[in-house]
């Protein structure tokens, strides 16, 4: 078996490189990447183009790599909870792309399966569609889409093994699979890595085909946004 | 007069047995709370569950399950958990039968401006586009004037667009209206207290009065 294994998060990212395309999994601060960001911090590479469902928040997350300037601009689908964020956009300091969150998934899942287009509704008769080519399908309009071109994925999932299989847990899946399925160099750290041949076949989300580099991560911080409970 | 919870709880009467339901953020997460006994909904989350539970008891939430909101859930017997093109897929395939979502501005025609407010912070759509281009019903859960008393049921929407022609119900603190297919708010029902003529002097696009308006039955 092909062994994917690198020895932590700076090994994972060192070849990446000022100005580069890299698309981050999480859906808020669920199930984000965290010891690869905090690589990103210190190896403070800049100009990045960062393709994410949210942007952090201020202080946890990618909000820490706003801090540092080290993003050019950001394509997500909500941004706010960031207060850095809205500083940077309002002073022309960040460049941001909006676009709809079931347009983001699935530019990310075409990028991943080889298609180099989506056509979808969402958008259309809105600021969205401007720009874009529009066909119709059963007497409904649809916008084109293309597939997203990014050198890097950053991923994290629950449980991995050495050939690159990963397993998520609970809604810490969100964009992981398919921006594992979409980057160019999927670079996915796991809290548990074990060998290959500990996970069952069956039970495996992203086959390791699809990831490059793989390492189990630690000093989880998995900080809840909105602490939501009942009473007994 | 409805608070937020009457109108989530007339909502609620709009859910039936059997239906797959996603709820978007404010008075439509409500809903939840006036589901009456006897009727099995499957409520959706896009950020990738099928069968939302309650909130966690204190000290049982985990990080790793949360909800469109980020909030703390819990899962129910029966729940399933997918990744975020799958969860979107289902909504633009229209497996998901019901959308309630809140709104700045609706249009006569089903127009929805639920995102941006020009010269304001733009926060992002997050999945509301994608909802209200594919749902087949769609339910507006909003106050029926804003802040500074103006009408949010328009002529035309003046914020930027969500969607195009896809409201089909709206109710707010004052009314339950339809959306009809060749434009116009159609006035269903009064809320308790509410006369015909206050729902007029608050709605600015073209409403339809048809014979007695019945009171909400809450």
């Amino acid at each position: 078996m092909i062994n994917k294994v690198v020895k932590d998060a700076d090994t994972a990212i060192k070849d990446i490189q000022n100005g580069q395309t890299i698309m981050l999994g999480g859906f808020g601060l669920c199930g984000i990447p965290e010891n690869c960001i905090q690589a990103l911090l210190r190896k403070k590479v800049t100009d990045l183009t960062c393709i994410s469902n949210n942007a952090g928040v201020d202080d946890f997350g990618i909000g820490l790599l706003l801090q540092q300037r080290q993003v050019k601009k950001m394509i997500s689908s909500y941004v706010g909870e960031n207060a850095e964020f809205e500083r940077q956009l309002l002073s022309g300091e960040l460049e941001v792309e909006l676009i709809p969150q079931g347009t983001l998934a699935t530019r990310c899942m075409a990028a991943g399966y080889g298609m180099p287009v989506i056509y979808t509704p969402a958008g259309v008769g809105t600021e969205v569609a401007i720009g874009k080519e529009t066909r119709v399908f059963n007497g409904k309009e649809y916008l084109m889409e293309y597939a997203f071109d990014a050198e890097f994925a950053i991923v994290k999932a629950w449980k991995g093994d050495t050939a690159g299989n990963l397993i998520y847990k609970s809604t810490a899946r969100n964009f992981n699979p398919v921006m594992a399925m979409a980057g160019k160099i999927t670079i996915a750290e796991v809290e548990i890595l074990v060998p290959a041949g500990e996970l069952d076949p069956d039970q495996i989300h992203t086959p390791g085909i699809y990831v490059h580099r793989i390492f189990q991560g630690n000093n989880y911080e998995k900080r809840i946004e909105q602490k939501t409970v009942r009473t007994k | 007069m409805l608070d937020k919870n009457g109108i989530a709880k007339r909502i609620a009467k709009e859910v039936k047995d059997g239906m797959y339901v996603n709820l978007g953020i404010g008075i439509p997460t409500l809903v939840a709370n006036y589901i009456p006994e006897g009727i099995n909904v499957v409520l959706q989350s896009e950020n990738g569950l099928l069968g939302m539970g309650p909130f966690p008891f204190e000290g049982e939430e985990d990080a790793d399950l949360i909800n469109a909101g980020k909030q703390t859930i819990t899962t129910l017997a029966g729940s399933s958990i997918f990744d975020s093109a799958m969860s979107f897929g289902m909504i633009r395939a229209q497996k998901v039968d019901l959308t309630i979502l809140g709104a700045m501005e609706v249009s006569e025609n089903g127009d929805i401006a639920n995102w941006k407010i020009p010269g304001k912070m733009v926060k992002g759509m997050g999945g509301a586009m994608d909802l209200v281009a594919s749902a087949q019903n769609i339910i507006v859960a909003m106050q029926h004037v804003n802040k500074a008393g103006e009408s949010k049921l328009l002529p035309n929407c003046t914020l930027p667009l969500t969607g195009v022609h896809c409201v089909k119900k709206i109710v707010t603190e004052l009314a339950v209206l339809a959306v009809l297919e060749n434009g116009g708010f159609q006035l269903l029902e009064r809320a308790p207290g509410v006369s015909v003529a206050e729902i007029q002097a608050a709605t600015a696009g073209k409403l339809l009065i048809e014979g007695d308006i019945p009171e909400m039955q809450l």
